[in-house]
């Protein structure tokens, strides 16, 4: 378990970062927690690793009335901890989903924007972004989540495009956020996790089903959208989701 | 010390240690060990790297079964890579079985013609660094010819099945009856109860993997190995056996060992590759297994089938047990312990620590395309006790009687100890309804059932009991009908005093994680007196120590506890007689005793006796034992038919019925291991099986696809149980001795591991049962939790 030897492109800064990954057999590093492993197991032999975290580009917080934007770079820790502006649905919402996300170790060290452009099914970032309809900023546009993950583990980022950061909507007032997901031990990816945004109507993210969340806007359709499920794992998916919109509703009944 | 503290509660400790002899037998000194464990100074394998060292990678197979067409090594590398072509003085691991029928398997270090498991090694190759191994390795062409693969080890019994031994006719290691007791019994049942039931094939997943560094020393001629192994002696013995090498011209030492519960309990192709390529290249090499290899290649463990008829009176007395079990041996008879083990514990262990009439088993050991199966620690009796604990819950069912009470009607009383089971299992001592009543009342039985009893919406509690034996430190009377490679006899303690007083002490087991650097020490302190902090255990070197089977089976403390007893009363004697000489009084008038030796008017130090001994044998007495204070001495259990320690285990769990998630709400142990000579390490012992046994029950699982694939490549896939899985346990202890060892102690390293499986099963099912829904395979994960509450709902009535 080591890995195929790669070269190593620490970027001065964002231009010499485009740069070098507009080459297409380099490979962003944000984090590390999942291309590290990957690079061990020689699942991905880029020729080149560009790490990213220290770009000042990619850090730093804005705040507005309608949106918050993190930078790519900000790790699971630091929105779990508190160190970063939150939204309210009610209470602490970015920081529970990211205390949630896989071990402290990891959290130290694995990041928004790595999550997110490495999109694995299962993970908490996508599911829950597309459910709060999150927008990815890269250096060259702004996407909709939904249009940003393309497949398993893909996305529409082109050779040389970084993402910069990921701006979160502040939803209206009175919106309720739910999130449930069943892993079979914590920390364990799941499998199973639904997240809902209550507002006028409702957006419903369905993840961790090998491919980007599925999005309604009535738990109703779920049964038919959930047919290629086997029965066991569509009941758990439906379990979730149940659960994730009782918890909208507690929430907003106790705020 | 307030509750919560801790992080686990022990209660009813009854053992009174003499405080004279503080640091004795059953004292709970700290572990000597864990100083250099815990700061991070321990020497394992892979800290090792002699100058000179190159890595080795293996070439594994990619198909569970398959043909060898050709191997092509990486043009310009041809004396980097080495295949079974190149190893042709190397012979195969062959690990045959006495018992009637065993078709034993040929194991080739490298693959020969075929590949019979995913991981089987095939070629390997030599670099400076590991990574570049891996790279050299990645260029190695195998022509393989993929052939239908075994992945299940029932349809492997079938006449149709593909064979993976082609000269055996069918794909069975061994098969054996037993058809004991008045057979007529059957006929009175009121109940016929019959279950079928599946335990999954694991990994055991030691926190440090095996691995290696091999090395010629030219100046003795010597192989050295330094392996991360559970038996140095007999890995010596089965490797110079492979390598064709006298005995002498081999050393294993084991450095400190990381964990091993059965999985370094092996002689493995690795090792016999190794030992040839440090000769044949003339530089140290080394292989550490990586986690990779270990997953992939590696679930070797507990997969069994049972297909179980229980016969039963109205009362819920258990007449009859009839059982048909299927153990999934893998590829090969691995060495020592062959193929037929698991299912000689089956056959003989199913029993469990109930008496009953009449007792009918089969037992088929099949060969699979799999990893060849190795005992985890518990043996079999994870699986068994899970079998035998479901059909007493059947019972309990069939008869509408509480699960507590069907127990309490089958088990063997304490007025019959000694006692001979229906198998000629000799349980030597013990209580074992009392220790059932001990967790039960630990639990609580009526405050659940109250619970239950008002229990509607989805979380539903459940409670779950298990109690059985543990035959530990079972000897030659027991492996020599096996008729295994190995069978242990008198194991043996080197003892030496030092010039200044100081005790060294040389053992042949292999202490890994049990901390027996400092419970032999405490043996020899019971008998001599002198500080644990004054003495050495030296083993893991087959330069240094004297000859042993190793650490397996729960052995060491009744065995090589034992042997430094032997050594040290001998020492003690030797000692006495000079120390007498020294205080001018008759030896029969001195004690031996807290580093001294006591006359009736004075004493002297054992440093005394020793300086005189050693520098000053002037002073000695004329009829001194030429001796002198260093021997060997041997020792065997009065009657080696095995310790029996015993434990009931009661848990309580909540069942999401709509997540089919399990959470353990409460979980007590009541457990009797003899006389323990450190309790806090058995505490230790059994609070690191139960969270194996957890693991069993509730998360471990290798599945395999048809073509033999295994499903986990990474610790993501393969779920081990965490902190946030294992309860706080209570441990309750009770300490009958054992009458045939030296201080009483039984055998108690599996115990832990043994129980959960059969108590969480049962705790579940008994959460199910309102929906008539019941899981009847291992583990029980959530998805299997839902198919059976979904099962159950389409089968009832409308």
């Amino acid at each position: 378990m080591k890995p195929v030897v790669f070269g190593w492109s620490s970027p001065s800064g964002m231009a010499a970062a485009i740069l070098a990954l507009a080459d297409p057999d380099a490979r962003a590093m944000a984090g590390g927690q999942s291309l590290g492993p990957m690079l061990n197991l020689r699942a991905t032999r880029p020729a080149t690793v560009v790490p990213l975290v220290g770009l000042a580009e990619l850090h730093g917080v804005e705040e507005t009335a309608d949106a918050i934007t993190l930078g790519a770079a900000t790790t699971h820790a630091e929105i779990a901890d508190g160190r970063t502006p939150d939204l309210a649905l009610p209470g602490p919402t970015l920081a529970r989903i990211a205390s949630g996300i896989a071990y402290r170790a990891i959290r130290n060290r694995g990041t928004l924007g790595g999550s997110l452009c490495h999109a694995d099914p299962a993970a908490d970032w996508l599911t829950t972004l597309t459910a709060l309809s999150a927008t990815v900023l890269t250096t060259r546009r702004a996407l909709p989540i939904d249009q940003f993950v393309t497949g398993p583990y893909r996305t529409a980022l082109d050779a040389g495009e970084i993402v910069r950061a990921v701006r979160i909507p502040r939803p209206p007032a009175g919106a309720r956020f739910g999130y449930h997901k069943l892993c079979c031990k914590p920390g364990q990816f799941a499998h199973a996790m639904v997240a809902v945004l209550i507002t006028g109507g409702m957006r419903i993210a369905i993840g961790a089903i090998g491919g980007p969340p599925i999005v309604l806007s009535h738990p109703d359709d779920a049964t038919a959208a959930l047919d290629f499920l086997d029965p066991v794992d569509r009941q758990l998916q439906m379990v979730a989701m149940r659960r994730a919109l009782a918890q909208a509703s507690e929430m907003g009944a106790g705020a | 010390m307030r509750q919560g503290q801790r992080a686990w509660l022990v209660f009813g400790m009854t053992h009174v240690r003499n405080p004279a002899i503080p640091e004795g037998v059953g004292a709970s000194v700290p572990r000597v060990e864990d100083d250099r464990y815990l700061r991070g100074r321990g020497l394992y394998v892979a800290d090792r790297r002699p100058a000179g060292t190159w890595d080795l990678a293996f070439v594994r197979s990619p198909l569970a079964h398959a043909r060898v067409r050709g191997i092509r090594k990486p043009p310009g590398a041809e004396d980097r890579v080495f295949t079974a072509a190149d190893l042709a003085s190397v012979l195969p691991i062959v690990a045959n079985s006495a018992l009637p029928g065993f078709k034993p398997s040929v194991q080739h270090a490298l693959a020969t013609d075929r590949v019979r498991y995913v991981g089987e090694a095939i070629a390997v190759c030599v670099a400076p660094t590991r990574a570049e191994a891996e790279d050299l390795a990645e260029q190695v062409e195998i022509d393989l010819d993929e052939l239908p693969a075994v992945s299940d080890m029932l349809a492997g019994r079938r006449p149709d099945a593909p064979q993976l031994h082609a000269h055996w006719g069918d794909n069975v290691f061994l098969e054996t009856r037993v058809d004991l007791g008045d057979p007529a019994v059957r006929d009175g049942a009121a109940h016929v109860i019959r279950r079928t039931l599946r335990t999954a094939r694991q990994h055991m997943a030691p926190i440090e993997g095996r691995g290696l560094v091999a090395a010629w020393d030219t100046r003795l001629g010597q192989l050295v190995l330094q392996t991360s192994t559970q038996m140095p002696h007999i890995v010596r013995t089965g490797l110079a056996g492979c390598l064709g090498l006298p005995e002498e011209a081999v050393r294993v030492v084991a450095p400190d060992v990381g964990g091993g519960f059965g999985y370094k309990g092996i002689l493995l192709p690795e090792e016999v590759v190794a030992g040839f390529l440090a000769r044949h290249l003339g530089h140290p090499v080394r292989w550490i297994e990586d986690r990779r290899e270990s997953l992939t290649g590696n679930a070797n463990c507990r997969e069994h089938h049972y297909d179980l008829t229980a016969y039963a009176d109205a009362t819920g007395r258990l007449l009859a047990l009839d059982c048909e079990a299927t153990v999934d041996a893998g590829a090969y008879s691995i060495y020592p312990f062959s193929a037929c083990l698991e299912a000689a514990q089956v056959a003989s262990i199913l029993p469990g620590p109930y008496d009953f009439a009449a007792f009918r088993c089969t037992t088929w050991s099949v060969a699979t395309n799999k990893p060849p199966i190795l005992p985890y620690r518990g043996v079999a009796r994870s699986g068994v006790a899970y079998a035998m604990e479901t059909m007493m819950d059947a019972i309990a069912d069939a008869c509408g009687i509480a699960p507590d009470t069907v127990r309490l009607r089958n088990l063997v009383p304490p007025e019959a100890m000694p006692f001979d089971n229906i198998t000629r299992k000799h349980f030597d001592s013990g209580d074992y309804p009392q220790a059932l009543r001990r967790a039960v009342a630990a639990i609580d039985l009526p405050a659940i059932r109250a619970r239950q009893a008002v229990e509607t919406g989805t979380l539903r509690t459940g409670v779950g009991l298990s109690i059985f034996c543990e035959q530990g430190a079972h000897g030659t009377s027991v492996y020599a009908s096996w008729g295994i490679p190995m069978v242990p006899g008198w194991e043996q303690a080197a003892a030496r005093i030092t010039p200044d007083g100081g005790l060294e002490l040389r053992v042949g087991i292999q202490s890994h994680g049990q901390g027996l650097e400092t419970t032999l020490a405490q043996v020899a302190h019971e008998i001599l007196g002198i500080p644990v902090a004054r003495m050495r255990v030296v083993h893991g070197d087959t330069a240094l120590t004297p000859y042993s089977t190793g650490t397996w089976g729960s052995r060491c403390m009744v065995v090589a506890g034992g042997a430094v007893a032997s050594a040290c009363t001998e020492l003690s004697r030797r000692i006495a007689h000079i120390g007498a000489h020294l205080l001018q009084v008759d030896p029969a008038d001195v004690v031996v005793g807290g580093g001294e030796v006591r006359g009736p008017l004075g004493s002297v130090a054992i440093s005394e006796v020793a300086r005189t001994w050693y520098l000053r044998p002037q002073d000695l007495p004329d009829d001194v034992d030429p001796g002198g204070l260093e021997l060997t001495a041997g020792y065997k259990a009065q009657r080696d038919s095995g310790t029996f320690s015993y434990a009931a285990h009661a848990c309580t769990v909540s069942v999401d019925t709509e997540s089919g998630a399990v959470r353990i709400l409460d979980y007590a142990v009541c457990e009797d291991g003899g006389v323990l000579v450190n309790p806090m390490i058995v505490d230790g012992q059994i609070i690191g099986g139960v969270a194996q046994g957890i693991g069993t029950a509730l998360y471990e699982e290798m599945a395999f696809d048809a073509a033999g694939q295994p499903s986990a490549a990474t610790l993501a896939d393969y779920a081990l149980p965490g902190a946030t899985e294992v309860p706080v346990l209570r441990i309750d202890h009770m300490e009958t001795p054992s009458p045939y060892t030296r201080f009483g102690q039984k055998g108690l390293g599996e115990g832990g591991a043994i129980g959960p499986p059969a108590a969480i099963a049962n705790a579940v099912n008994d959460a199910l049962r309102p929906l008539g829904a019941r899981v009847d395979r291992l583990p029980i994960t959530a998805h299997r939790v839902v198919a059976a509450i979904m099962a159950a709902n389409l089968a009832a009535p409308r």
